[in-house]
């Protein structure tokens, strides 16, 4: 995983609720067995004409979002199904950046195992900078992981929270398996106790 | 203390909880399919790492298994590599799988209940959100994405944070007709699906004590629909009854054991909640998705609402947009709804309870004219006890196709799906566009309201037949 730096980049705003991870990445790119390639299915339905050309109403195929790294979306983004193909696609066309007030649980955890930052903000900021961005697409802000901040042109910056151990493994571009198994004593010595406690879970 | 259930399984899964990171939760049953694992076998390879309890997993192949004409080869050549990548990585990694020719195969949260591979206490995951099912069982259950499902295998753990914990209390009778399923509806129209988003929810009430193991599953098996982490049901009498005899069940000595345990799970008297949420049984009529969100749900005795009926801006909005994909105008009576396809089936309602209800409704009748109506059971196991039942009879009688095993039109990803435009009555669980075909329209339904409808060619009040 690439740790998570300081940037400034454009953000694209999307103001749907509920996007599930169906529409990110809809079911016939599951196929796959690699983890690549998946950006160019990103919001495959919405986002290509029946004849595979681009269609100009969907949000992200405006020329002023072109090469952003911040999505603003609007709240319970990434729903439904478990499929880390989801942010696999998300981090493959490019943003490594979410604003939204609420993500679905399993879809938040599996951004963070790759390399995006996952933010929360109120109801209300999540208006001012979706209306900052409709005034002028195309406008940059920039993230500061480090600080947790986020600055805007229009003065709609902003600190957030994260979980330090999310933020640590952003940064740090940490392996979480690696990390897991600094305590490896640890997972011994639990196994052998839960082996005495429930030894009908173990193979007769 | 008071605890709990969800505490109580949380406390005696925690290997180690240092101030920084994530609590580290232990793992005991790891469940598999084809479309979320190949990338993590990959990273497994790639880093030099072993799977640390090959006997805690079971897999299946489901998700892009054909549902007829199985003994030729899958067509699609990118379906047919990830079925064989699927074999592959169990042979070499020495793990039970159950293979598209296996007569254990199925979908599988149908195939895991049947062999009784996941009890009361357990911690279970798995790379899909419908894991919540098997906390039927008063298992912690939940979903996980592919590089969890990687961390599970080399490590047998998983960093979690706690979640908080609701108690849907569910009491008073159940009207006839009226399912787990619509129980599971009812829940999440109320809530919404962002609703339980950061919650274990606890299902209770004399509602769900009356529910039987496969009612239960259909219930937990939505919770994700809810947002939840998972569902569970504390176990019980009909829990302890279902899991004697099967093959990964205890026996002997170790039967006695286990009971013990399992009798000591339920949450303690008085023990504290950060939500509760109550429903009179009584109240729940079938229910009937609308819209391209599970919270889109009403009784069938109802209309189509309008978008002007939310007070919520946003919902709104959601209204007027579900309802222009649905090509539903608002005050439509939902009866009045015609539909083209029926799907039974998938890992909500794809058990043989479910495929007797809809064969209740289905005897003696006929599909409709220009109505598709398939029958998919969950497992060869529920195919070979719907079959001596005479289940299959009825529904080739009634005009229906009898398939094989898989999740099917459930998510479409095995060439059973809907064309633009044409609308389901589905036994599935998510109704989001383009879920079971670009275009399709999906309208959520218990197995009953949903073999009535093929015989009538559009929605029916059942209470009313």
């Amino acid at each position: 995983m690439q740790p998570y730096t300081k940037h400034e980049s454009i953000a694209a705003a999307m103001n749907r609720s509920n996007v599930d991870t169906d529409q990110i990445i809809p079911k016939q790119f599951l196929k796959k067995v690699e983890r690549s390639g998946f950006g160019v299915h990103l919001f495959h339905d919405w986002r290509y004409n029946d004849d595979g050309s681009d269609n100009p109403d969907f949000e992200l195929n405006k020329p002023a979002f072109k090469g952003a790294k911040i999505l603003v979306a609007g709240d319970n983004f990434g729903c439904g199904s478990s499929r880390e193909h989801a942010p696999w696609a998300i981090a493959d066309y490019g943003f490594n950046t979410l604003i939204s007030t609420s993500y679905a649980d399993i879809f938040y955890n599996n951004c963070f195992k790759n390399g995006i930052l996952a933010i929360k903000v109120d109801k209300a900021l999540l208006d001012k900078l979706m209306a900052e961005i409709g005034a002028n697409e195309g406008v940059r802000f920039s993230v500061d992981l480090e600080n947790q901040q986020v600055a805007t042109p229009a003065g709609n910056g902003f600190t957030f929270d994260i979980d330090p151990f999310r933020k640590g493994n952003l940064l740090s571009g940490l392996d979480d398996i690696g990390l897991t198994l600094q305590q490896a004593d640890k997972i011994d010595q639990f196994e052998q106790r839960h082996k005495q406690a429930f030894p009908w879970l173990w193979p007769r | 203390m008071k605890k709990t259930m969800y505490e109580k399984i949380w406390d005696s899964h925690l290997v180690v909880d240092v101030p920084g990171q994530a609590p580290l939760l232990y793992v005991d049953r790891h469940l598999m399919h084809e479309v979320t694992s190949p990338q993590a076998f990959e990273g497994l390879r790639l880093s030099g790492r072993k799977v640390r309890n090959p006997h805690s997993i079971l897999a299946t192949m489901d998700h892009c298994v054909p549902t007829k004409n199985r003994q030729l080869p899958i067509a699609d050549p990118i379906a047919k590599k990830q079925i064989e990548v699927m074999a592959e990585n169990c042979r070499v990694n020495g793990l039970t799988l159950y293979d598209m020719k296996n007569p254990n195969n199925g979908v599988i949260h149908v195939v895991v209940p049947e062999h009784g591979f996941v009890h009361p206490g357990m911690v279970v995951v798995c790379g899909d959100s419908h894991t919540a099912t098997h906390g039927a069982f008063g298992a912690l259950a939940f979903g996980i994405g592919t590089s969890e499902v990687e961390h599970v295998m080399a490590t047998q753990t998983l960093p979690q944070k706690k979640s908080k914990t609701m108690l849907v209390q569910v009491d008073g009778e159940l009207p006839k007709y009226s399912t787990a399923k619509d129980i599971a509806l009812t829940i999440i129209g109320k809530i919404g699906t962002a609703g339980a988003t950061g919650y274990v929810i606890e299902y209770a009430g004399d509602a769900i004590q009356s529910l039987s193991m496969e009612g239960r599953m259909t219930l937990c098996n939505m919770a994700i629909e809810a947002g939840a982490r998972a569902g569970l049901v504390a176990p019980d009498e009909k829990t302890y009854a279902y899991l004697k005899g099967r093959e990964y069940a205890p026996s002997g000595k170790n039967w006695d054991l286990a009971l013990a345990y399992w009798q000591s799970l339920s949450s303690d008297a008085g023990a504290a909640f950060d939500a509760v949420i109550t429903l009179d049984a009584v109240d729940i009529a079938p229910q009937v998705s609308w819209g391209t969100s599970p919270e889109q749900v009403i009784g069938v005795d109802a209309c189509v609402p309008a978008p002007d009926s939310f007070a919520d801006e946003g919902r709104r909005k959601a209204c007027a947009g579900a309802l222009e994909y649905m090509g539903l105008a608002p005050n439509t009576k939902i009866t009045d709804i015609p539909i083209d396809f029926v799907f039974v089936g998938s890992c909500t309602n794809g058990r043989i309870e479910d495929f007797r209800m809809a064969a209740e409704l289905a005897k003696g009748t006929q599909v409709a004219k220009g109505v598709t109506a398939i029958a998919v059971p969950g497992s060869y196991h529920v195919k070979q006890q719907a079959e001596a039942e005479g289940l299959d009879k009825i529904f080739i009688e009634a005009g229906w196709e009898w398939r094989d095993p898989g999740c099917s039109m459930c998510l479409a990803m095995n060439g059973d799906e809907l064309s633009k435009g044409q609308r389901s009555a589905s036994t599935s669980n998510r109704n989001f566009e383009g879920r079971q075909g670009k275009g399709g329209r999906t309208h959520l339904v218990s197995p009953a309201m949903a073999a009535a409808a093929a015989a009538a060619g559009h929605f029916v009040d059942i209470r009313k037949l």
